[in-house]
C-alpha cells in the first residue's frame, strides 16, 4: 500500500512522473523508485557497467570450480610458463596457474570493494541524515569530526595503519569503511538540510510524524540517488587502495592474493619479458575500476537529469 | 561574508585541533611499544626505558598529547627516530619540492583537462564527447602505479630518452630543475590522475552555462563564437573548478605518496613511505599533520576565493 505521503514525497523530490512517464500511464500508479530504475534499466552505460560485474562476479566465484588449479603449493619447476596448453594464461614466478589467480585474487578484490561500499554507505547515510535532522550545536560537532576525517588524505591513513598492524582483508575492509563513510555523509547530509526546509517533510512533521519516521520514510528515500552513486564509486575507489597498497608493500602477507599483489610481483619481470605475469592483472583490474565507475557515472546522469525536470 | 568567514575560520580551527587528536590517537594505537618496534626484538630493558624517556613515551597519554600540541605549536614535530633529525627540518626541506612538482602536474592538468571539458561540453552528447570522456576514464581508472611502471618500461627502458628516477642527493629546490628530464614522469603520471577529474567537472559545469540565457542573449546579438567562449562561458564555466581545487589536494597528496616512491622523488611522499616502512612515528606524525593543515587551507581558500569571485554566493551568505 502506498501512503498518501509517498505521493507527495516524490513529486516535492521532482522524482514524480515527468517527461519519461509513457504517454497514457497512470502516473499514480508508477513511483519514484520504478521510474528511476527504468531509468537504470534502459541506460547502456548502466546496464553495460552491470554486465561486466556480474561477468567478474561469476568468474571470480563460480569460475575455480570449473577450472581448478592449485594455488597454494609453489612449484618452481613451472616457474615464469608462458602461456600454453595446461595454463592458457602462463605461471608466476612460484609456478602458480596465473588464469587460477585471478579468480582467487578477484574474490578477495571484490568482498573487499562490496564490503567497504556497502557498510560506509550504511553509516556514512545514517550519521549524515542524522546530524542534519538534529542541527544546531550537536550537527556542527558531528560534522567537525567528519571534517577532520576528510582533512587528511584516506590512503596516508591507510598507510599508517598498515605499518602498524600486520593485516588481514577483514581488518582493510573494517579501515577503508572507517575512512570511507565521511565522503557519503557529507553529500546525505547536504540533502538533508535542503529536504527539512521542503513543505512535504514540514506537512509530515506537522502531521506529527515523529523523527523516526521522518528520516526513514522521507530523508533517506530521497537521499537515495545520491547515495546509490557514491556506493559504486566507493567500490572502485576501495579496490584500487588495496592494490596500491600491495603495491607498496605494505599489503596483506602471503599466501594473501589480490591483483594488486599480483601486479606487484608481475612487475619484477615486466623488465624481464614476462610480460604475462603483468598484463592480464592489469586488464582486470583496469576493467573492474572502469565498470563500477560506469555505473556509478550512469547513474549521477540519472539523477541530475531526474532533478532537473523539476 | 565577515560573519561567514568568521565562522569558515572557526570551523577550520576546530578541524585542524580534530587531526592532530586523531594523529595522536592512531600513534598510540600501536600495538606493542614503539620502543621495541624501532630498536628491534633483542632490545634490552635498559635502552627501552631509555628510548621511552627520551621520547617521553612513558608519561601518561593526556600529558604526552598535552606537551605534543605545545612543540606542535612552537614548531616541534619531535625527532625522527630512524634518521635523528628533527621532523620539522626533514619536512622543510622536502615541502619546496613538493610545491614544484604538485604545482607542476596540477597546472599540466588545469591546461590539458579545461579545454578538453570544454571541447566535450561543446560537443556534448555526441561520439567525439565520448571518445575523450572514455580515453580520460580509462586512464583515471588505471593503478598510477601501473600507469608510472609503464611509462618507465616504455620512455626508460625502451626508448632511453627519459631517467626513470631521481638521482639521489639533491638538496635544494634548484636542484630539482638542475634534473628537467627526471621531473618530466613524475609530474606527467600525476598529471593523468587529476585530469579527468579537471576535465568532468568543466565538463559538466559548461553545459551548464551554455544552457543558460545569457549565452543565447550573446549568441543572438551576434557576438563572435571565440568571445562567447572565452569572456562568457569560460569565466562563468572556471567558477566550481576554484572549489574542486581546493577539494582535490588529499587526492594529489596520496598520488604523490606513490609517485615519489616509484620516481624517488625526494618529497614528502618519499619521506611518508619510507617512515611507515620503517616505523618512523613522529615523521608520520608531523606528516599527516602537515597534510591535514594544507588541506584545510586550501578548502578555506576556494571557499573564500569562490565567495570574492562569484558575488551571488557573496552576498547570499552575508
Amino acid at each position: 500500500m502506498r501512503s498518501p505521503d509517498d505521493a507527495v514525497v516524490a513529486e516535492a523530490a521532482g522524482l514524480a512522473p515527468g517527461g519519461a512517464a509513457p504517454a497514457g500511464g497512470d502516473l499514480a500508479t508508477r513511483d519514484a523508485g520504478n521510474l528511476a530504475l527504468h531509468d537504470f534499466l534502459h541506460n547502456k552505460r548502466a546496464m553495460g557497467g552491470c554486465g561486466v560485474v556480474l561477468l567478474l562476479v561469476l568468474f571470480c566465484f563460480v569460475g575455480p570450480l570449473i577450472y581448478r588449479t592449485n594455488q597454494t603449493a609453489v612449484n618452481l619447476g613451472l616457474a615464469n610458463l608462458p602461456p600454453g596448453p595446461g595454463n592458457p594464461l602462463g605461471t608466476d614466478e612460484y609456478g602458480i596457474d596465473i588464469l587460477g589467480r585471478l579468480m582467487v585474487g578477484g574474490q578477495s578484490s571484490l568482498e573487499l570493494g562490496f564490503s567497504v561500499a556497502i557498510a560506509s554507505t550504511v553509516i556514512g547515510a545514517l550519521y549524515g541524515a542524522i546530524s542534519g535532522m538534529i542541527g544546531g550545536i550537536v550537527d556542527a560537532f558531528l560534522m567537525r569530526i567528519v571534517d577532520t576525517l576528510l582533512a587528511v588524505p584516506t590512503f596516508i591513513l591507510l598507510l599508517i595503519v598498515t605499518s602498524m598492524f600486520t593485516l588481514n582483508l577483514t581488518a582493510i575492509i573494517v579501515i577503508l569503511t572507517v575512512l570511507s563513510w565521511p565522503y557519503v555523509c557529507r553529500l546525505v547530509r547536504a540533502q538533508v538540510l535542503s529536504l527539512r526546509t521542503r513543505e512535504f517533510v514540514q506537512a509530515s512533521t506537522a502531521m506529527g510524524s515523529t523523527r523516526m519516521r521522518i528520516l526513514v520514510r522521507h530523508m533517506l528515500p530521497n537521499t537515495f540517488n545520491i547515495f546509490i552513486v557514491t556506493t559504486t564509486f566507493a567500490v572502485a575507489d576501495s579496490i584500487y587502495a588495496l592494490s596500491a597498497l600491495s603495491f607498496l608493500g605494505l599489503g596483506p602477507p602471503p599466501p594473501f592474493a589480490d591483483w594488486g599483489t599480483m601486479l606487484t610481483t608481475g612487475v619484477n619481470d615486466l623488465f624481464d619479458s614476462y610480460p604475462w605475469e603483468v598484463y592480464p592483472a592489469l586488464i582486470i583490474l583496469v576493467v573492474t575500476i572502469l565498470a563500477f565507475r560506469q555505473i556509478g557515472d550512469a547513474l549521477n546522469d540519472i539523477a541530475s537529469s531526474r532533478s532537473s525536470i523539476k | 561574508m565577515t560573519w561567514y568567514l568568521v565562522r569558515r575560520i572557526g570551523q577550520s580551527i576546530a578541524v585542524v585541533i580534530g587531526v592532530m587528536i586523531l594523529t595522536f590517537i592512531l600513534v598510540h594505537l600501536e600495538p606493542g611499544s614503539t620502543a621495541k618496534a624501532v630498536l628491534g626484538l633483542k632490545a634490552t630493558p635498559a635502552r627501552i626505558a631509555l628510548f621511552d624517556n627520551t621520547y617521553g613515551l612513558n608519561r601518561p597519554l593526556p600529558v604526552q598529547f598535552w606537551l605534543y600540541c605545545d612543540h606542535v605549536l612552537h614548531g616541534n614535530f619531535g625527532v625522527s627516530y630512524t634518521a635523528g633529525q628533527p621532523v620539522s627540518t626533514l619536512i622543510a626541506q622536502r615541502l619546496p619540492r613538493d610545491a614544484v612538482l604538485l604545482g607542476t602536474s596540477t597546472l599540466l592538468a588545469l591546461i590539458i583537462g579545461v579545454p578538453m571539458g570544454l571541447y566535450q561540453a561543446l560537443h556534448h552528447g555526441t561520439v567525439r564527447d565520448d571518445i575523450v570522456a572514455g580515453t580520460w576514464f580509462t586512464l583515471y581508472s588505471a593503478p598510477d602505479f601501473m600507469e608510472a611502471l609503464l611509462l618507465i618500461a616504455v620512455f626508460s627502458v625502451h626508448f632511453h630518452i627519459l631517467q626513470p628516477n631521481f638521482p639521489g642527493g639533491i638538496t635544494s629546490v634548484g636542484g630539482l630543475f638542475g634534473d628537467l628530464n627526471a621531473l618530466v614522469l613524475p609530474v606527467v603520471v600525476l598529471a593523468i590522475n587529476s585530469v579527468a577529474g579537471f576535465s568532468q567537472y568543466m565538463r559538466s559545469s559548461a553545459i551548464e552555462e551554455l544552457a543558460q540565457d545569457y549565452i543565447r542573449t550573446a549568441r543572438a546579438k551576434g557576438v563572435r563564437r571565440r568571445l562567447i567562449l572565452t569572456r562568457h562561458l569560460l569565466r562563468n564555466a572556471l567558477l566550481p573548478i576554484v572549489t574542486i581545487l581546493g577539494l582535490a589536494l588529499p587526492d594529489i597528496v596520496a598520488g604523490a605518496v606513490i609517485a615519489e616512491a616509484i620516481f624517488n622523488f625526494p618529497g614528502m611522499g618519499l619521506l611518508f613511505w619510507q617512515s611507515a616502512l620503517s616505523h618512523d612515528f613522529p615523521v608520520m606524525l608531523g606528516a599527516t599533520l602537515i597534510i591535514g593543515i594544507a588541506t584545510v587551507l586550501g578548502n578555506l581558500v576556494a571557499d573564500v576565493a569562490y565567495g570574492i569571485l562569484d558575488p551571488r554566493i557573496r552576498h547570499a551568505v552575508a
